[in-house]
């Protein structure tokens, strides 16, 4: 489904991401780990078209097409979802009708009527129940106000609504207390099938306790530098990076 | 509202100017120039009683005196008033009893700007007045109205089916030397709607006027002078385009309210006039005065405002809060893109105790655009409990654009409570891209926001006003990001 080749990125001239490989096919969840600006986040942003970000090299495919190529909304309307670490506020917008806006002009690409009232509202009601939110908090303003937990949770409720094909969280588990990241971790696995992947960008195994990896890869210094089953993201979680730290060191 | 925000961001793909077209009509001109023979030939060709034409003759001598105001943030060559075209009116072979009789071309123009006049259209709920040029066209639903005792009417019939209401009513608001643009107004007004609510009567639908310039090299000069009884309640609705041209022309308007003891009226404005192309030629230049009076106690006069064209705008709905427990409001979201000018706010004269008054004023300033609030507080020293809040918001797109906020506060008696907020924000870049993220288009992100941001106002608005409304903010900024 997506297939990164050899992608290095730079912003202001600064290299950020020096060469990663990544392989994810339908049906599969990734973890990716690491310390603390490795480039996780950049990564996902470049996934997501973000513009500051300049492509130096490498190429992503995506479901067959050039993922570079597309414009950030074609991307999203392709089936790439990005769940923000740090969502943004949009005064005097609800959830609601943001998401209506998404939806519309995501089936419009598809060459699909808008949706009608009704089946959206159905549709509202199953997600909700889904990720556990209150319809108050899909009224208000966008994320105006949030607690950093109410953020998080209404990325995964859009993220239900809009089905999309990969979805990418960028550590949708901080900030959420013990019994929300339980919820949160419980939708996620109940949108997950065998045609769509996940990639989870996490610093802790407990959101791994609840969605179970396939995968597990490490990024350090913009680049993957291990990748192993579940039990890897065990052991960083006994023994930190610096052993990883060292071996690259090493090799260096 | 939510329900229709998909269809208008649907439309809002295909942007300019939509009401840029002229009707070819047949009309009657008075002569180019302004004299006291212009202004006798409008008072004739309205069949004007004597105290109409001393009125205007009054008011014309007084605009002689005065001088063109310039303290407002706006720059515009000199006005030639001798090349203005100060009465036009589409001929009607007779006068119209029904619809059926209205020159087909209007009807047309009509239906393009998608107002209905069509009385069984009961459904939109609105009556409308009709202004082309100079004169009223049409006025729908009178009938109705009337059972109630609601006068709607053209100003031009009130003058003759009820001159002991215009003769107490007009200039008691805006005096004929108000300002250099009411003075001019009073001597040379054309037409315009008139508005009576008797004691104790909800008018039962939104009452409605739309102004369109059309000919070339004219003027509009309308008057507006809406009067609500005791315990009376309106609310009514104004519009208005003009076709496209190179020229500037002059849109200068009086609105006069007049709200009684427990009178509520509400008053909005979907300002359309065409801005100008994108290097600044053309457009209208809507010098407007606009003001009430809540001369009874628990009287409300509200003013809501979208204001979207003209070259210029400058313009200041004002409230004189008279009655002890009034109340005035100004809602106002300014869009300036372009080169559009507007220098717009209000006034809040708190005269009585216990008098309230709120304003809410979004401003959205794009291009090269420069957009100023003015506003002024004024506490008279026998307004006991007077309090006032203020929330003045302008938000930036690009970085040639300019924002402007002039508040003034007089406070005259120490109980008053005044409270003023003001924000300046930009659309940003994480909000862009978290809706392209989502799979929004840049444009509609742009709507979405920006719909957002003046929320508070067009929420305001009656139901069809604030779709339209919506809209119109899209329209006007399309392009101007990204
Ligand atoms: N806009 C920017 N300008 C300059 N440097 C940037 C910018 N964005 C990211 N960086 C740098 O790129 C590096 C990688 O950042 P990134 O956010 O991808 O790290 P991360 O792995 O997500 O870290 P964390 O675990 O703390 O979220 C960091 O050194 C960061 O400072
Ligand atoms: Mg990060």
């Amino acid at each position: 489904m997506l297939s990164i080749h050899n992608l290095h990125a730079s912003i202001e001239g600064k290299k950020i991401l020096n060469g990663i490989n990544l392989e994810v096919k339908a049906g599969e969840v990734h973890a990716i780990m690491g310390p603390n600006g490795s480039g996780k986040s950049t990564l996902a942003s470049i996934l997501a078209g973000r513009e500051e970000f300049e492509v130096t090299e490498g190429s992503v495919d995506f479901t067959g097409k050039d993922l570079l190529e597309l414009s950030p909304e074609d991307r999203a309307r392709e089936g790439v979802f990005l769940a923000f670490q740090y969502p943004v506020e949009i005064p005097g917008v609800s959830t609601i009708n943001f998401l209506k806006t998404a939806i519309n002009q995501i089936r419009e690409y598809k060459g699909e009527k808008p949706l009608d009232a009704g089946t959206f509202l159905k549709t509202m009601k199953e997600k909700m129940k889904l990720v556990e939110i209150d319809q108050s908090l899909l009224n208000r303003s966008l994320n105006e106000g949030f607690s950093g937990g109410e953020k998080k949770r209404n990325e995964i409720f859009q993220m239900a609504m809009l089905e999309p094909r990969l979805a990418i969280l960028d550590e949708t588990d901080s900030g959420l207390d013990i019994d929300a990241l339980r919820i949160v971790a419980n939708g996620v696995n109940k949108l997950k099938n065998p045609d769509n992947a996940i990639i989870l960008v996490t610093h802790y195994q407990r959101l791994l306790d609840y969605i179970v990896p396939d995968h597990v890869h490490v990024l350090y210094k913009g680049r993957i530098v291990k990748s192993g089953g579940k039990e890897l993201a065990l052991e960083l979680e006994e023994k930190g990076y610096d052993w990883i730290k060292t071996e690259q060191a090493e090799i260096a | 509202m939510s329900k229709n925000d998909n269809s208008i961001l649907e439309e809002i793909t295909s942007s300019e100017y939509k009401y840029g077209f002229e009707t070819i009509i047949e009309t009657d001109n008075a002569p180019k120039g302004l004299s006291e023979d212009t202004i006798r030939f409008i008072s004739n060709k309205k069949n004007e009683p004597e105290w109409m034409l001393e009125w205007r003759l009054k008011a014309y001598r007084q605009w002689l005196t005065m001088k063109n105001p310039l303290w407002a943030n706006v720059s515009y060559p000199q006005i030639d008033f001798q090349d203005i075209i100060y009465y036009s009116a589409p001929k009607q072979k007779k006068k119209v009893n029904s619809l059926d009789e209205i020159d087909p071309e209007l009807r047309k123009t009509f239906e393009k700007l998608g107002i209905s006049l069509d009385e069984q259209k009961r459904l939109s709920g609105v009556a409308v007045d009709a202004v082309i040029d100079s004169v009223s066209v049409v006025t729908t639903f009178k009938t109705k109205l009337a059972e109630l005792g609601i006068i709607f009417c053209s100003m031009s019939e009130a003058v003759h089916e009820h001159p002991e209401l215009v003769r107490k009513y007009m200039g008691s608001v805006v005096p004929v030397n108000d300002n250099y643009f009411a003075a001019l107004n009073s001597a040379v007004f054309s037409d315009g709607s008139f508005c009576y609510i008797p004691k104790g009567v909800r008018c039962p639908m939104e009452l409605s006027t739309y102004f369109r310039i059309n000919t070339a090299g004219t003027g509009q000069f309308e008057r507006t002078l809406i009067v609500a009884d005791e315990g009376s309640y309106v609310s009514y609705l104004e519009g208005c385009t003009a076709p496209m041209r190179d020229e500037n022309q002059l849109h200068a308007a009086v609105v006069e309210i007049v709200a009684h003891d427990h009178a509520e009226v509400k008053y909005s404005t979907v300002q359309n006039w065409y801005p100008g192309d994108k290097e600044g030629k053309g457009g209208i230049y809507n010098f407007v005065t606009k003001r009430g009076i809540c001369s009874g106690a628990y009287s409300k006069i509200s003013w809501t405002q979208v204001e979207t064209g003209s070259a210029i705008t400058w313009k200041y709905p004002s409230v004189i809060l008279k009655g002890d427990h009034s109340v005035g409001e100004f809602y106002s979201v300014a869009v300036t893109n372009n080169r559009q000018q507007a220098d717009t706010g209000t006034k809040m004269i708190h005269i009585g105790k216990h008098t309230r008054s709120r304003i809410v004023s979004k401003g959205i300033s794009a291009g090269k655009s420069q957009n100023s609030y003015r506003g002024l507080v004024q506490v008279f020293k026998r307004a006991e409990q007077a309090r006032n809040f203020s929330q003045c918001d302008s938000l930036l797109m690009g970085d040639q654009c300019g924002a402007h906020t002039f508040p003034y506060i007089e406070v005259n008696n120490p109980s008053a409570q005044i409270e003023h907020e003001a924000t300046t924000s930009k659309i940003g870049e994480d909000q862009l891209f978290y809706c392209n993220q989502r799979g929004i288009d840049t444009e509609s992100a742009v709507a979405l926001i920006v719909n957002g941001y003046a929320k508070e106002v067009l929420n305001q608005l009656p139901m069809e006003f604030a779709v339209e409304a919506q809209k119109l903010l899209a329209v006007s900024l399309e392009g101007s990001v990204g």
